[in-house]
């Protein structure tokens, strides 16, 4: 079954996964951009599959747009799942 | 008056290393980069040269392309700044089955834990012309830019459309070559079942003993540019592409014509393209698979084309790295420009028993001189692909 969702069970896969796609862990705070950190739509393509797996929330097209830094991704899967 | 086309820069990855020079080198030395049937880049490691997000954005086969990018770019002197209108660079680059090892890791994700866990890059990184946009990504080349797909023919075929952009006055430059990574449980199994892979594991072209060929990976880069631009520019220049024949057979999906009739005629039309003559061809490195086929085939089409007692050294690359599939094109013209250049003919490896009627000159046993005297360096690279393609390129070292 999908974990608990509080911000810092989210943040820490956020904190997780990053460093797969080349992400620097030291660069990555809650309000880090995604285009500062050079994570463009197919990392979060990545990322979302790994929140779906983790949590069950899905990100879709619209809800990835909305993104912009690591703390909206944070509060959007928490938002999600409440 | 057409325009000239100029090699200024080469780069490989290949079962004998990473490096240009050191596939010829090695080659030369009579080292062989087939280990347990198999002829794996297994130098290669993607890190060494590549950042993780560039490695995890790439199938094996584009990081090869990439890294034999990175090294003909450094050669001809490109790093740095693009010497030309990056609009009139264009990207040409051959695959025979691109991302498969990409594909096979997704389809067994779909079968195992559904399609909600399939990875999303699974498209971009197996589709065949993911390496020409990865290049023209890297190296910011607006051009045209595109895969060519003709099985064991890809490579030269990209660099024989590469040269004809050049020609035309479409593009100051390109760059061109093939790029494969098809050591995976599929294709293995596949080339296995069509009987085409030899039961043991043993490249040996031309010989009487041959019986199949051998699995290899890797990526050749060539940059080819218009000569008259290089020269004004300055640039060293390794070698000139000088003709492009292609032909069909038009005959067997996989099985060459008996009588090498659409390799004969590409080799005709290579040498016409070039204004050559059979007389003034010094080397042809051949296709030569070591499947039982297309060395007689082949055999029949050199001597169709330079005479039945022509004693042109004839050697095959495959006999050290294995047969590339889409890259072997280019690997081997590259293998035949540094051979040309050095004035040397590599060996055919381990061919020792002649079968009746096949009595080239393989170069067995070592390298030895290759004898121009006096004459330009002319060469011929053969590759012929399942579908009956049938490319070759003339290539003269300066």
């Amino acid at each position: 079954m999908a974990a608990t969702v509080t911000p810092e069970a989210v943040e820490k896969t956020i904190v997780d996964a990053l460093p797969q796609f080349g992400v620097e862990e030291s660069d990555i705070t809650r309000d880090a951009t995604f285009e500062d950190l050079d994570v463009d739509s197919l990392d979060l393509a990545e990322l979302s599959q790994i929140i779906e797996d983790e949590y069950g929330v899905q990100l879709k097209g619209d809800d990835v747009g909305k993104i912009k830094t690591v703390g909206d991704a944070i509060d959007l899967v928490v938002s999600r799942a409440g | 008056m057409r325009r000239e086309v100029v090699v200024t820069g080469i780069g490989a990855v290949t079962p004998l290393g990473v490096g240009a020079r050191t596939l010829h080198e090695r080659w030369c030395a009579g080292s062989s980069g087939i280990e347990s049937g198999e002829g794996a880049a297994s130098e290669f490691e993607p890190t060494d040269h590549l950042t993780v997000k560039e490695v995890r954005r790439a199938d094996r086969f584009t990081q090869f392309a990439m890294v034999a990018g990175d090294e003909a770019v450094a050669e001809a002197g490109w790093d740095g700044e693009l010497p030309y209108d990056p609009s009139r660079i264009d990207v040409v680059i051959g695959t025979g089955i691109g991302g498969i090892g990409t594909l096979e890791r997704g389809k067994e994700i779909l079968m195992e834990q559904g399609e909600r866990k399939v990875p999303p890059l699974s498209i971009p990184l197996m589709m065949s012309n993911a390496a020409p946009a990865a290049l023209s990504m890297r190296y910011k080349l607006l051009g045209n830019s595109f895969g060519t797909v003709s099985a064991c023919s890809a490579g030269a075929h990209a660099i024989g459309e590469a040269a004809r952009k050049i020609q035309y006055g479409d593009a100051d430059a390109v760059m061109t070559g093939g790029s494969e990574a098809s050591l995976t449980p599929l294709a293995r199994a596949a080339f296995s079942a069509l009987d085409a892979l030899s039961p043991t594991g043993i490249s040996r072209p031309f010989d009487a003993r041959r019986d199949g060929f051998v699995m290899g990976e890797g990526a050749a880069i060539l940059i080819l540019e218009d000569a008259e631009k290089a020269a004004e520019r300055g640039a060293r220049v390794l070698a000139k592409v000088r003709g492009f024949g292609a032909t069909s057979d038009a005959y067997h999906l996989t099985a060459p014509d008996k009588e090498g009739a659409g390799a004969a005629a590409a080799l005709r039309k290579a040498l016409e393209d070039a204004g050559a003559t059979p007389e003034d061809v010094v080397y042809v490195n051949a296709h030569g698979t070591s499947t039982p086929l297309n060395d007689r085939a082949e055999t029949k089409a050199i001597k169709a084309v330079l005479g039945e007692d022509t004693e042109v050294p004839v050697s095959s690359t495959k006999s050290a790295i294995g047969h590339l599939l889409g890259a072997a094109g280019a690997v081997e013209a590259v293998a035949t420009i540094l051979a040309l250049r050095d004035r040397i003919a590599p060996p055919t490896l381990g061919y020792e028993e002649p079968e009746e009627g096949m009595d080239l000159d393989y170069v067995p046993g070592q390298a030895r001189q290759l004898r121009v005297n006096g004459k330009a360096a002319i060469g011929l690279s053969n590759s012929f692909g399942f579908g009956g393609h049938n490319v070759v390129l003339c290539l003269e070292a300066t």
